[in-house]
């Protein structure tokens, strides 16, 4: 009935769209793995069950909570109403310091232990991570 | 303060003559003649921004901290040549750039143009003028370089000290380069496309600028990949970073736009890529400016978050991409006359694929970036998308994109067969070989290694054939594909070999590990007129026995006060070793990192091959003309 130049286009837009749609949905389920969320003391505290994935824990770094040995840096993330003890091996970025801002990237222990596997480096000392901002706004 | 009043009252003369230059556009666009008038008044508008712009950087050297902008961001005791960098690396300073080069494109566009056909000389004229007056506004209303600031302050706040630096003070005005130049081709598609002037010679008129684009916004994403490699001192040189993909979309777009224009200017198929690429590159670099500048990114290319900025460059964005869509829709037509048909096994093919590939990787890159700051405006949740994301996505697809790319060059236009090429499938043989047996030496059994390795292996060998073949006569092609092969293989075994030591070390101890020993002999100060410096000296012992001093520094500047760590970096040409040092607040402790970074140099240099390929191709087609 349809002759074959008909057909050939047929079967071509066909091919695009299952590849279109195979490569959508690749696209969004790596994105579900690999998106990396953002929570602040308090809501770890608050949450009824613990991220077993890969988080991003924000806030102040508490004055006098940094504590350092060869292997090792322990200090406190707090949002000023919760806080959680984070142990880090690994490199610090310039800006991090006690009474300044710090994004610690890594997997909850549990609701007090933090286990980083990165800290985010700063650009600028009045700069402040929007995530941060909102964190201490919101207790 | 005098030179601020000079220099905002030029910016205001430069947006007069872009609306005179548009009123005249029209009235010479009827009668189709091309007035010289046009070009002195182009030309007065480009004087007056460059006089804007020479006003700003004297204010800047002269440190006259009556003016907000030069208060915001410089410092007497800054080295002149920050204080002359300064003058971009901040939000007004940049946007002057941005205007400086825009102004500069139009008027040599109009001077190499000359055998252009009048009316779409005018177009172009036009559709630039438009954007120009857009960057006009936006400057003078929302980001004025030139504010007052009474009293005067005694002292500026002084620049970020991570943007001090050589690298990061050509790197705006390089990339701008680049970005700015996809706005001629921009505006020249969408005039091309009113006249329905797509064509053969019109492909081959553009093709320089996006040779020029192309050339720039590759060395400006190379010098900022520098600058973060040895500043941030993370010791990568490429991190996923938002900012960082910002650049990279445009660069997709326009090398896939390149190939593009290359198959029209032989073929006059791929119209509507051509078109829908030219406007997508450019709107693509003006998404970056935005996303950058209304701080919805945070990194340290957010100079202020102001919402009426972000929300300017938006509604100029938008009008722009309606303009260009509508202008697609309703102005071109496909070209019946030719023959469109080829077979499967060519030349066009393997570009159209490859073509698709990039569409792919571009998509990816523009997901990871825009999907966290939309699911942050539906739903307020915070996410970040890491690095896998990207390698997931990417690497697989890099495996058929490099064979094509191998492949595709060797093959004639329109139809093509596979007689007397046995070396393609000896190389490829060859290739896998050779990385089946680097990736077992290392004990790093991955399938996808090998099979990437070889990929990239196969290209590499197949361009590095050509050059010692005379009779073949694509060398700027040749040169770019091989660079590109280039480097991905650096950038695989750099991932792939890499070691890195982090520990914490007080002044006079040692860490051992199997293959290292690191020695914290000792520290030194020095002072230098805007900061003073910890140099920490380090000896290290390799597996090899070989004795290695190294002395990265930690830089304490005094406005801002900042500690920035300048790594130190041996560089060979098989590895480079690096090292960066930290202070953590209040302890005798140093954080320190080790890194042995083998091929590093090597992804420099193939960058840098990439856009020599483009320079060749550049130079050669003004000889033939």
């Amino acid at each position: 009935m349809y002759g074959r130049k008909v057909k050939l286009r047929f079967l071509f837009v066909i091919i695009v769209l299952l590849i279109l749609i195979l490569s959508v949905f690749l696209v969004l389920k790596s994105l579900e793995e690999n998106v990396v969320y953002f929570q602040s003391p308090s809501e770890i505290y608050t949450s009824s069950e613990l991220d077993k994935k890969k988080i991003r824990v924000g806030g102040m770094v508490k004055k006098n909570s940094i504590s350092i040995t060869a292997n090792e840096i322990k200090f406190i993330i707090t949002d000023f109403k919760n806080e959680i003890n984070v142990t880090y091996a690994g490199a610090v970025p310039n800006l991090f310091e006690e009474g300044k801002g710090v994004v610690a990237e890594g997997f909850l222990k549990d609701r007090n232990y933090f286990s980083a596997t990165k800290i985010l480096a700063k650009h600028d000392e009045n700069y402040m991570p929007p995530e941060v901002k909102a964190a201490i706004e919101e207790k | 303060m005098l030179y601020s009043v000079i220099g905002y009252y030029s910016l205001i003369l430069g947006l007069c003559f872009g609306l005179i230059l548009i009123l005249f556009s029209v009235k010479n666009f009827q009668n189709s003649k091309f007035d010289t008038k046009i070009l002195s008044f182009t030309f007065l508008q480009f004087f007056f921004v460059v006089i804007s712009f020479l006003c700003l950087v004297a204010s800047f050297i002269l440190s006259d901290f009556s003016n907000e902008t030069v208060f915001n961001n410089s410092h007497t005791t800054k080295p002149l040549f920050y204080k002359i960098a300064g003058t971009w690396g901040n939000h007004e300073g940049s946007l002057l750039l941005w205007l400086f080069v825009l102004t500069l494109f139009i008027l040599i566009f109009l001077l190499k143009s000359k055998n252009q056909p009048t009316k779409y000389k005018i177009l172009t004229l036009v559709f630039q003028q438009i954007i120009i007056i857009g960057f006009f506004v936006f400057l003078i209303k929302t980001s004025n370089p030139f504010n007052f600031l009474f009293p005067t302050p005694e002292e500026g706040l002084g620049l970020n000290p991570i943007l001090q630096d050589p690298a990061l003070a050509i790197h705006p005005p390089i990339l701008y380069l680049g970005y700015v130049g996809s706005s001629i081709i921009f505006s020249s598609a969408l005039a091309a496309t009113s006249l329905n002037l797509i064509t053969k010679s019109w492909a081959t008129h553009i093709k320089k600028w996006v040779l020029i684009s192309w050339i720039f916004l590759t060395l400006g994403i190379l010098l900022g990949s520098i600058w973060a490699y040895y500043e941030l001192g993370w010791g990568g040189f490429w991190f996923w970073d938002p900012v960082e993909n910002v650049s990279l979309m445009p660069w997709l777009a326009l090398t896939t736009l390149l190939h593009c224009i290359l198959v029209l200017e032989k073929k006059l198929i791929l119209t509507s890529w051509v078109i829908i690429l030219s406007i997508s590159t450019f709107t693509l670099s003006m998404c970056g400016t935005f996303l950058v500048r209304s701080g919805i990114l945070n990194s340290v290319h957010t100079f202020a978050n102001d919402p009426e900025r972000g929300l300017f460059i938006l509604i100029f964005l938008f009008s722009l991409i309606f303009l260009s869509l509508f202008i697609f829709f309703f102005f071109h037509k496909a070209n019946k006359d030719t023959p469109t048909s080829f077979f499967w096994l060519s030349k066009e093919t393997s570009i159209i694929i490859n073509n698709w590939f990039m569409m792919y990787f571009l998509s990816v890159v523009l997901i990871g970036t825009v999907y966290p700051i939309f699911l942050d405006v539906l739903s307020s949740q915070k996410i970040s998308v890491g690095p896998p994301f990207y390698h997931k996505l990417i690497i697989p697809f890099l495996i058929p994109f490099l064979l094509v790319m191998a492949i595709g060059p060797k093959l004639k236009w329109i139809k093509s067969n596979l007689e007397d090429k046995t070396y393609l499938i000896i190389l490829l043989l060859f290739s896998i070989l050779l990385s089946f047996l680097i990736v077992k030496n290392f004990d790093i059994n991955f399938l996808l290694n090998t099979i990437l390795i070889s990929s990239a292996l196969y290209l590499f060998l197949i361009t590095l054939r050509d050059f010692f073949i005379k009779k073949y006569n694509n060398i700027s092609q040749n040169i770019a594909h091989f660079g590109f092969s280039l480097l991905i293989l650096s950038i695989l075994f750099n991932n792939l070999f890499s070691t890195e030591i982090i520990t914490n070390l007080k002044v006079g101890e040692t860490f051992k590990s199997e293959t290292t020993k690191i020695v914290f002999e000792g520290m030194s100060q020095k002072k230098e007129k805007n900061y003073r410096s910890i140099v920490g000296n380090f000896s290290i012992q390799n597996s090899k026995g070989k004795i290695e001093n190294m002395s990265p520094e930690l830089r304490i500047y005094n406005q801002p006060n900042i500690v920035t760590s300048e790594a130190d970096i041996k560089t060979t040409l098989i590895s480079d070793t690096f090292i960066v040092i930290n202070l953590v607040q209040n302890q005798d402790y140093f954080n320190v990192r080790y890194q042995v970074k083998p091929f590093m140099i090597w992804i420099w240099f193939s960058v840098v091959l990439i856009s020599f390929g483009g320079l060749i191709s550049f130079i050669k087609k003004k000889y033939e003309k």
